[in-house]
């Protein structure tokens, strides 16, 4: 049973199209809300199921992972010695110094503390950014060695297909065109050493999972951007930081997010 | 049920003012805030749209829902009705079978995705919800405005893949199908996707509106069972909208660099798209059928003028049916190719859902026990939907059962099982909601006459159009069969024939529906003595916020009784009683003659 | 011989017919009783207690638990008798006997094709033995497919790269309609095949001569491949264009882009053998191979060809059948003096 802590309210004689009408009504507390308390619970209710269906989305390409891992466990085994363990690892501990930067920066603005919370939020960028970083490398180096998603997997020539969406054009190529040119750092297209034909499945949903969540890491960047503006500018306080809670909110999910991928694609 | 209370400030002894002290309706928001009267003619259009396409008003965002929504049904409904000229004739070639697959699933994908999806709680759910919580918004107005636009963002782009030549999937998108078509799937995958935003924002309103926003002394047991219905829905939108949008996302990688999970030719597996494509839809159905439970359970009891029987039965049976609904997707699947254990077990839980479905009809039929039912246009769709959900529920216990299931999959008889549920059960809860709640959003009445002619020719071309399809599936005709054997032709013909009655009888329905916005009587309060907020403490239209004084509530919504106790309806703050009760409301007599019982607004001025 | 069906369903052609159709008439018998039941009380309560003035006033009803307790239990006794009902005649679907034979199927756009153990093959007519179980092991090359026999009560998907199981006991001789009911394509609604059920006598003969064509003369042969292979799905006699060309006049057509420039015997083999080889102007790349089809199937459907479109002569016919080596011999033999090219 909900409590109203205010059964009779505000009057509001002209309909109320102004905000923050009447005396004595803090300027964040929108006219259709009773009280600031209220209209809090509501922000952090309403976030929290927003992140319940961000759970489900990835919940979907979870159950993908584990029903293709059941049915093809060797191609799991084998396709992800492929991923850089190190790297996975320095990103797992970026994300979790960002979660804490971002929960710090939270307790910062409940004290009242508006500059540190501002550098706090900063960090959080920048660790994000640092994040996006490593993943950028991880991801070109793969395509570098012809590592694509699905039927744009490139093999070594002589690879043995027999599914019917795999050919020739799925073998690298036969010339090393870095060669001729005289360059020693380079990789070859399909000099990866993977023979299972089902690899491409593998690299799909690599791709698909690590891809959204690097999508969401990018949005969080944006929110948490602007939000560091607008602490810039005072518009939070320790009366009202909803903003930043809700957004730290989303910022714990997609750290958790990343807790689940990184040992189920690097480690095991 | 609570006993009735008197106001806590005290009433005004004075004889009612024809229109109480702060309710003349000059905030009417159908046309303020608007331009002043000083601005005439078509100087009025412009401010009048950046009014609307601006609004956070959840009035306004229902009635721009329900007029989008509306045009997807028409577009939707125009190509049923074309698919079923097509089968009037084995050999018709009225379409090609190129263009008949498009066809019907242009008519599948917009009237799922576009119209059922969003239809009720969107548009009615919208305008109702928060003025039956007693709260002047939706928890969230701007996203709630947000949701209207990415729902419109979504629409755009299925109406652009549709333009683009169309789609031949059928609304399942079932891979390798949709992976080789080289129709436009892409863009309609993406409509999906955007618009499952819109739906996903939707719900989580509603959810935060409901657990947040409630009058003072609306508790859980005296919530409105349409709010009920829609907590419920809101739930399933949640929780399996974000299933679809994955599903869309990957089948929309499938055909951009195919990423081959859905896909066989790469070692994909295209059983496991039917089960991530089911897990929404199904919980989809219920999205579809729950504010329909709803909405019934407001006409049954304002109509029979009794409590709702089994108030809490049917309250608890929507969370029920919302949670189970979860966990039955998989008796789409009987002979697609998933395990037989599976199989078993889905069905195991697709019967446990029919019986709190079931549940619900016999608690209508009972609330109407002793009571006074008013056979109004709204009550009437309200017993054909009783009529046609129970066909559609029993059956649902036919393609239910494993073996019988192996028989019928696919047939016909499944496509007239899904519309008597999704036409007969939705549609039909939506058009007696549409009478019921029209007086409240639009301020005037829609003609009972010809209101009840429509029902009679509705149901009449519905059963005609699609009882037939039920004897047509069990003798073996199977569906999306662009032509078919010689021995179903009697029958498709009779369905052809139904079809064009029951678009006529939704034609009647649009057309009071306009006449009544020109020439309609000005809608009382109160006018069908309902017991809910919206109808005791707004006038008709509501204000532009609903209540001047957020209203204390003090009885159950179907406690009638209190409309008749003379000192009415508990405080709303003031101790006014705002649209002032009066035992005379709702008397058959009053229909059709314009009677002032001192309860109805003068008509709005449009100068 | 008359197969009589219901109102509501066809008739019960195969062994476990029976047990689905007792479910569905229980559940049919039911849900009327339960549909009157409703209708009675809801139209009963509607007009016996209408509003006759505005001065009514509902009686106060209370709830009554063991109503409503009633009306809990009572469905779900009964879903469960159907549940179980249904359980127990799935699992007798599901369950082939271990003598079953076995006949392996695969669905195509837009065709079926049987596959028997001494490796004769049929398009679109399955020939099996009446009062023995049957076995069907099915995969697609394509997209899903469906098959269903109204008959025999019996429906799977057909999914490429997987085997799904259907299996039936024919009870009497006779042929049945197969349909496909998963939505796969333009020619979904004409996926047809048929079921003959004959005697073992009949169906051993029919085996043993390949599925009964060795004698036919060449143009009856292209003839009946011309529906058993699934031709006419696609491409009509008549001149009425398909999803393929017609074959009328297509016999010496102007086909650019080919070797000889015209449809001659070469070019039907290849876009047989090989139909994406050359693509008709107007047409899309969609007909799959048919690796199945012998030699001398490729020259009967040569030879009806030049049958339609008036180029072939009973002469023809008897020098086509008369040496035994014509039987495999390349399409090159069958070309006529004035296939050459005309220029």
């Amino acid at each position: 049973m909900a409590v109203h802590p205010a059964p009779i309210t505000f009057d509001d004689p002209h309909g109320g199209h102004g905000h923050g009408d009447g005396a004595g009504h803090p300027p964040h507390l929108k006219h259709y809300f009773v009280s600031s308390e209220q209209q809090f619970d509501a922000s952090k209710l309403g976030m929290w199921l927003f992140l319940v269906t961000e759970i489900l989305l990835f919940g979907g390409m979870f159950v993908a992972y584990g029903i293709y891992r059941s049915m093809y466990p060797e191609l799991f085994t084998e396709a992800s010695t492929q991923l850089d363990t190190v790297m996975g690892a320095v990103n797992t501990a970026v994300l979790l110094l960002s979660s804490l930067t971002v929960a710090w920066s939270i307790r910062a603005i409940q004290l009242g503390n508006k500059k540190l919370c501002f550098w706090l939020l900063v960090a959080t960028v920048a660790l994000a950014g640092m994040f996006m970083v490593v993943k950028y490398f991880e991801y070109t180096h793969k395509f570098d060695l012809g590592i694509f998603p699905g039927e744009e997997m490139v093999y070594a020539e002589g690879t043995t297909f027999t599914l019917p969406g795999l050919g020739e054009e799925n073998f690298g190529p036969a010339v090393d065109e870095h060669a001729a040119e005289g360059d020693d750092h380079h990789y070859v297209p399909g000099d990866h050493g993977l023979t299972n034909q089902r690899a491409g499945l593998f690299f799909s949903i690599y791709y698909m999972m690590t891809g959204i969540h690097g999508l969401h890491v990018l949005i969080g960047m944006i929110a948490i951007g602007i939000l560091a503006v607008k602490t810039w500018r005072g518009k939070y306080s320790a009366e009202w930081y909803t903003p930043i809670e809700n957004v730290g909110l989303y910022w714990h999910v997609v750290d958790v997010i990343w807790i689940f991928l990184f040992p189920l694609m690097y480690l095991i | 049920m609570s006993t009735v209370t008197t106001a806590p400030a005290p009433a005004k002894t004075s004889a009612a003012p024809a229109h109480p002290p702060g309710h003349e309706p000059v905030h009417n928001y159908l046309l303020e805030p608007g331009p002043g009267p000083d601005v005439k003619g078509f100087a009025r259009v412009w401010p009048t749209v950046k009014a609307w396409a601006t609004t956070v008003d959840h009035k306004r965002i229902g009635v721009m829902y329900l007029f989008t929504v509306s045009v997807f049904f028409a577009i939707a409904g125009c190509a049923a009705l074309l698919v079923r000229a097509e089968l009037m004739n084995p050999d018709m070639d009225f379409l090609t079978a190129d263009e008949y697959n498009r066809m019907f699933t242009l008519h599948g994908v917009m009237m799922v995705f576009l119209f059922i999806v969003p239809s009720i709680p969107a548009s009615l759910g919208n305008f109702a919800l928060p003025i039956m919580l007693g709260a002047k918004d939706v928890a969230f107005p701007k996203l709630n405005l947000m949701s209207y636009y990415i729902f419109l963002a979504g629409a755009s782009l299925a109406v652009y893949a549709i333009l683009s030549g169309g789609i031949d999937t059928g609304w399942t998108f079932y891979t390798p199908y949709s992976d080789t078509t080289n129709t436009a799937v892409l863009p309609m995958t993406m409509a999906v996707f955007v618009a499952g935003f819109a739906s996903i924002l939707t719900g989580i309103n509603f959810i935060v509106t409901i657990h947040k926003m409630r009058a003072p002394g609306l508790t859980w047991n005296r919530l409105p069972l349409f709010i009920w219905a829609l907590y419920a829905v809101s739930i399933v939108q949640v929780l399996a909208t974000p299933v679809i949008g994955i599903t869309m996302v990957l089948l929309a990688m499938e055909r951009l660099v195919g990423i081959g999970i859905f896909d066989p030719a790469l070692g994909g597996d295209p059983v496991l798209f039917q089960h991530f494509f089911w897990f929404y839809s199904h919980p989809a159905v219920y999205i579809m059928i729950l504010p329909a439970f709803g909405v019934i359970s407001e006409l049954m009891g304002t109509f029979s003028r009794q409590r709702v029987f089994g108030y809490r039965a049917i309250a608890l049976s929507s969370v029920a049916i919302a949670m189970l609904g979860f966990l039955v997707w998989g008796h789409h699947m009987f002979v697609s190719g998933q395990s037989p254990l599976s199989s078993i077990v889905f069905s195991v839980i697709t019967f446990l859902i029919g019986v709190p479905s079931g549940i619900k009809i016999l608690n209508w039929v009972a609330t109407m026990y002793k009571g006074s039912v008013w056979l109004t246009a709204a009550m009437l769709y309200s017993l054909a939907f009783i009529f046609l959900f129970t066909i559609g529920g029993l059956t649902g216990i036919m393609v239910g059962a494993l073996a019988v299931d192996i028989h019928l999959h696919d047939t016909y008889f499944v496509v007239a099982h899904f519309h008597y549920v999704m036409m007969g059960g939705t549609v039909f809860a939506m058009i007696g909601a549409l009478f019921y709640w029209w007086p409240k959003m639009f301020g005037r009445m829609m003609s009972e006459t010809w209101g009840r002619i429509s029902a009679g020719v509705t149901f009449f071309g519905f059963n005609m159009t699609f009882f037939t399809q039920f004897i047509l599936g069990s003798q073996g005709m199977p569906r999306r069969y662009f032509t078919y054997l010689p021995e179903y032709h009697d029958l498709h013909q009779v369905s052809t024939v139904g079809s064009w009655f029951l678009g006529l009888g939704l034609l009647m329905v649009l057309f009071n529906m306009i006449w009544s916005l020109f020439k309609g009587k000005p809608a009382p309060g109160n006018p069908w003595g309902a017991a809910t907020l919206e109808w005791t403490h707004t006038t008709s239209p509501p204000d532009h916020h609903n209540f001047h004084r957020t209203p204390l509530v003090t009885h159950g919504p179907y406690d009638y009784d209190v409309l008749f106790s003379g000192d009415g309806y508990g405080g709303d703050g003031a101790g006014t009683p705002a649209p002032v009760p009066n035992p005379e409301v709702g008397g058959p007599q009053e229909m059709g003659k314009s009677v002032d019982l001192g309860l109805s607004q003068p008509k709005p001025k449009h100068d | 011989m008359e197969r009589e069906g219901s109102f509501w369903l066809p008739p019960q052609s195969s062994t476990t017919a029976h047990e689905i159709d007792a479910l569905f008439y229980f559940i049919i018998i039911v849900s009327v009783i339960i549909q009157i039941g409703v209708t009675y009380y809801m139209v009963k309560y509607a007009w016996k207690y209408r509003r006759r003035s505005h001065a009514d006033r509902p009686v106060d009803v209370h709830p009554n638990k063991w109503l409503e307790i009633s009306w809990v239990v009572i469905p779900s006794l009964l879903v469960f008798v159907v549940f179980f009902w249904g359980f127990k005649a799935f699992v007798s679907a599901g369950i082939a006997p271990d003598n079953a034979y076995q006949i392996h199927v695969t669905g195509k756009k837009w065709l079926w094709e049987f596959e028997y153990p001494n490796g004769t093959t049929s398009v679109e007519d399955l020939y099996v033995p009446v009062g023995e179980p049957i076995e069907l092991i099915m995969t697609s090359t394509d997209v899903l497919h469906s098959f269903f026999v109204p008959e025999f009560r019996v429906k799977h998907d057909a999914i490429p790269n997987r085997y799904t199981t259907v299996w039936f006991e024919v009870k009497e001789e006779g042929t049945y309609q197969v349909l496909c009911t998963e939505y796969c394509g333009t020619a979904h609604s004409e996926m047809y095949a048929y079921v003959h059920a004959v005697d073992r006598g009949t169906f051993n003969e029919w085996l043993r001569t390949g599925g009964g064509n060795d004698n036919l003369p060449l143009n009856e042969l292209g003839a009946s491949l011309y529906d058993k292979a699934g031709c006419q799905t696609c491409h009509s006699v008549d001149g009425v264009s398909g999803t393929g060309p017609t074959w009328q006049g297509l016999w010496q057509a102007a086909r650019p882009g080919s070797e000889e420039g015209v449809a001659d015997a070469n070019y039907i083999r290849t876009s047989i053998v090989n139909p994406n080889a050359y693509i008709t102007e107007g047409y899309e790349g969609i007909m799959p191979a048919y690796p199945n089809l012998t030699d001398r199937d490729i020259n009967g459907l040569i030879a009806y060809i030049r049958e339609i479109n008036g180029d072939w002569t009973a002469a023809d016919s008897a020098a086509a059948a008369a040496p035994a080596d014509s039987l495999a011999a390349p399409a090159d033999s069958l070309a006529t003096p004035d296939a050459e090219p005309a220029e």
